[in-house]
């Protein structure tokens, strides 16, 4: 159950796997970013989001076969009974046989999908020992994190502007203090909003909750190994919705401890819980 | 029987119509009614349809600044979302068809309450004016057609214009519902008992039962929004104990069954369509009306399969995706049987035929990507993704508008008395084709690949699949202009066409009566066998 093996390989991953491998001479190495012409999901760098492409693998396989099934039996249909090569109509409106099988088949088919997908559904739900806590707070326009395990350090997160991207940035991707985690550790994530609702979306790593105001919403993620990843605020949020991505940076145990150290000091002016004026950080 | 409507039509004081003015503005009458509605839903998709080019044209490349805000380009996809659904294809297919077909194929003289009727429809006209009010006054209503507070709590009072059109739009269809509903239980035909009623007729009650179980339940839910926005309530303000929660699922209980509401009429247009042209009666007849009962049922115990990750329990998930996935089996029943239904036929591949083809393939692509997204664990990362844009418009950019034209080439003679002209129908139809796939099945790699919705820019890897769908939309513009000179022509054509213009395949009522139909039909009652 811990982690789901990739049992098909989809065409269409293998090409985009291809793309990838085309664009990695452009882009830093192990930087996870949705890539140009890509036609399927990013690189997956965390356990749920293997168990979700090798589901999604599975399904599309499926329903691709279903999409021909159709496509050429209209095709078919459509030649063979043509009025010209057909001119006299049969009368058949039943058959027994017929209809249950295609009633009958489309459940079998769809019990062959759900018996892995309850799996992933309760897969991805929580994780039981968690490493460490990190608070995610959603606000217009930026996110917040917070670490309520390392005394509370917590600090936000905005998107650097068009104007002001330097070489090595991603435009619309790059933030100026990014989401610092350990690879490898069973992170829980709990997701809240300040003012609207927002949602906490990073693709390559299968996260994404609602942060909602007054609730707060647990899920968790395990980065595969060190590197950054992105995401996005995927709930409209107002003006600046497409203006308040995620910046994942995953390091070593070491590392993070280091990190830690640093955070301590450089965001310890506003340390302790509920100290953030969220008023005075709104952007107008 | 045709014969004595006809002569009654002629010697008849009441037979011919009322003047200008009493026939327009004071409606009784549900073909004129019907014809008001469609006029109504063709200016509205044109209106809906520019704002989605303007939206393309903003997303043609990364960084464009065709659009000045973030909040514009919300609103912009608020009007459109509103617009195509509720002044577009629900007016088209339910107050155009439904109103047109609904009586003349259970042989009743007209709907049951025709005052209800009129008023139905001009409700419609100040809805769509406070929706565009919405749109262009203020900072405009940017909260995706979804309402989704506390956004739309914070948005200004063009947000309570949207909510009042919302609340006319409702009244409106819930009227129409009832009156549908009263009209299809009380007056049909002798003769004509439910299992002998033609599929469009069981699409129409099935679909007006869902209006009246769903809309009550959006009135309410932005009536609470609307008082907690300027009374001081605060049903859904978690500041004063209550809920944003509780919106998602009052939307969406009303939501779900909305998305039937908007494919049901066009199942059973396609059915007839199919039906006719392959010369062969409706395979598996009673089947295919109980699975248009089956879905309107199911469909009201799904709502949350668009809340995944909303903070819904796991065990919540796994029961709405499972309800999700069953309502695959009745919608597979019906793709079916329509191809079965051509089987062994003899087809007629001419301009309604090839619509409703063009609707199979393209509803079934549209409803295997609906069968991943029901995966809880796979949405987790597709939810709010440009895979569900492309989702949502495969069943109803390429279902609902495809089969809105199907019935329209279908029974334009019959309405109008003209001829369409056939070859350019036929190209209006590749347009189409060739430009929506274009501009919808691009976003499926967006979506994957982790493109949220609602954006006005993206990263820059997202330009290339942007720049095809973009230009896909352009062609779909193009087709628009098509089907006006279609429009032209057609009722610029001096072809007589006869009662029955389809020949044997069609069998229903409609195609006993003359191409147009007298103002009164039916006066005197045919009788079914
Ligand atoms: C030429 C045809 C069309 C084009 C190019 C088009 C394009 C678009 C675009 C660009 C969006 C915004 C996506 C986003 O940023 O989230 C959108 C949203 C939407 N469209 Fe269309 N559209 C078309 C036709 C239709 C039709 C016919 C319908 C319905 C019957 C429809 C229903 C919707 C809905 C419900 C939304 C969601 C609005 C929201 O997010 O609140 N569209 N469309
Ligand atoms: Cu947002
Ligand atoms: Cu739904």
């Amino acid at each position: 159950m811990k982690h789901f093996r990739r049992l098909l390989v989809f065409p269409a991953q293998a090409l985009s796997v291809l793309a990838v491998a085309a664009l990695c001479a452009t882009t830093p190495a192990l930087a996870q970013t949705p890539k140009p012409w890509a036609i399927g999901m990013q690189t997956s760098h965390s356990p749920v989001e293997s168990g979700i492409q090798s589901l999604h693998t599975l399904v599309n396989l499926l329903m691709i076969a279903v999409v021909i099934l159709v496509a050429a039996l209209l095709g078919y249909v459509v030649w063979a009974f043509d009025k010209k090569r057909h001119p006299v109509a049969s009368r058949t409106s039943h058959n027994t046989v017929l209809e249950v099988a295609w009633t009958v088949i489309p459940v079998l088919i769809l019990v062959v999908i759900a018996i892995p997908s309850f799996r992933l559904v309760y897969f991805e739900d929580r994780t039981r020992d968690a490493d460490l806590t990190i608070k995610v707070t959603g606000h217009q326009w930026y996110w917040e994190y917070g670490y309520p395990d390392s005394q509370n350090i917590h600090f936000d997160s905005y998107m650097i502007a068009d104007e002001d991207i330097k070489a090595g940035q991603i435009r619309r991707l790059s933030v100026d203090n990014p989401l610092v985690v350990p690879a490898g550790k069973n992170i829980r994530i709990l997701t809240t909003g300040a003012d609207v609702i927002h949602s906490f979306f990073i693709p390559s790593l299968g996260v994404q909750r609602y942060a909602i105001p007054g609730r707060t919403i647990e899920t968790w993620m395990k980065v595969d190994k060190p590197g950054d990843y992105y995401g996005e605020c995927n709930q409209i949020c107002g003006t600046n919705h497409s203006a308040m991505p995620i910046h994942v940076h995953a390091v070593t145990d070491a590392d993070y401890k280091t990190w830690l150290d640093q955070a301590k000091t450089k965001f310890a002016s506003d340390a302790g819980p509920g100290s953030t004026n969220y008023a005075a950080l709104a952007v107008k | 029987m045709s014969a004595t409507t006809h002569d009654h039509a002629h010697d008849d004081h009441h037979g011919h119509a009322p003047g200008f003015v009493h026939r327009w503005l004071f409606s009784t009458n549900h073909k004129d009614i019907g014809t008001l509605y469609l006029i109504f839903a063709i200016c509205a998709g044109i209106v809906g349809g520019i704002l989605s080019i303007i939206m393309r044209a903003q997303l043609a490349a990364p960084g464009n600044h065709l659009i000045t805000t973030g909040q514009s380009w919300n609103t912009l996809v608020t009007a459109h979302g509103l617009i195509m659904i509720f002044f577009t294809v629900m007016p088209a297919m339910i107050g155009g068809f439904g109103n047109w077909f609904v009586p003349l194929m259970i042989g009743a003289p007209d709907m049951a309450f025709p005052r209800l009727n009129n008023i139905s429809f001009w409700l419609l006209v100040p809805a769509f004016m406070l929706v565009m009010a919405g749109l262009l006054t203020g900072d405009g209503a940017g909260s995706g057609w979804t309402l989704y507070t506390p956004l739309s709590a914070q948005q200004d009072i063009s947000m309570d214009y949207t909510l009042f059109a919302l609340h006319l739009a409702g009244i409106s269809s819930l009227l129409g519902a009832i009156n549908f509903i009263t009209t299809i239980f009380n007056m049909r035909t002798p003769g004509m008992t439910l299992h002998k009623m033609p599929l469009f007729v069981w699409s129409m009650l099935v679909t007006a039962f869902l209006l009246l179980l769903a809309i009550p339940v959006l009135a309410g839910a932005i009536t609470m929004l609307i008082t907690d926005r300027n009374f001081g309530t605060s049903f859904f303000d978690p500041k004063g104990g209550g809920d944003p929660l509780l919106f998602q699922h009052l939307f969406w209980f009303f939501g779900h069954p909305e998305v039937y509401i908007m494919i049901l009429p066009g199942f059973g247009m396609i059915s007839h369509i199919i039906s006719t042209f392959s010369k062969k009666p409706v395979f598996g007849y009673l089947g295919m009306a109980y699975a248009m009962v089956a879905i309107g049922v199911v469909g009201f115990v799904v709502w949350a399969h668009h809340m995944f990750v909303s903070g819904i329990s796991v065990d919540t998930r796994a029961y709405f995706m499972a309800a999700t996935m069953i309502i695959a089996v009745p919608t597979g029943i019906k793709i079916f049987s329509w191809i079965a239904t051509m089987w062994g036929g003899s087809i007629d591949m001419n301009v309604p035929m090839l619509w409703a083809v063009g609707f199979i393939f393209l509803f079934t692509v549209g409803g295997v990507t609906g069968v991943v997204l029901s995966n809880a664990g796979i949405d987790q990362i597709l939810h709010n993704s440009y895979y569900v844009v492309a989702h949502f418009h495969y069943v109803l950019s390429l279902g609902a508008v495809f089969s809105i034209f199907a019935g329209f080439y279908y029974w334009i003679g019959k309405m109008s008395g003209h001829q369409y002209p056939e070859t350019l129908g036929k190209i209006h139809f590749w347009v189409t084709f060739i430009g929506v796939n274009l501009t919808f099945f691009p976003m499926h790699f967006l979506g994957l690949n982790g493109m949220p919705r609602r954006y006005p820019d993206y990263p820059n890897a997202f330009a290339g699949w942007n720049g095809v769908a973009s230009f896909g939309s352009y062609i779909g513009g193009l087709s628009v202009l098509i089907f006006l000179v279609v429009l032209f022509k057609t009722f610029t054509s001096k072809v007589k066409l006869a009662d029955n213009y389809w020949g044997e395949g069609a069998t229903t009522l409609e195609w006993t009566v003359s191409s147009p139909p007298p103002f009164h039909t039916f006066e005197e009652l045919p009788r079914v066998r």
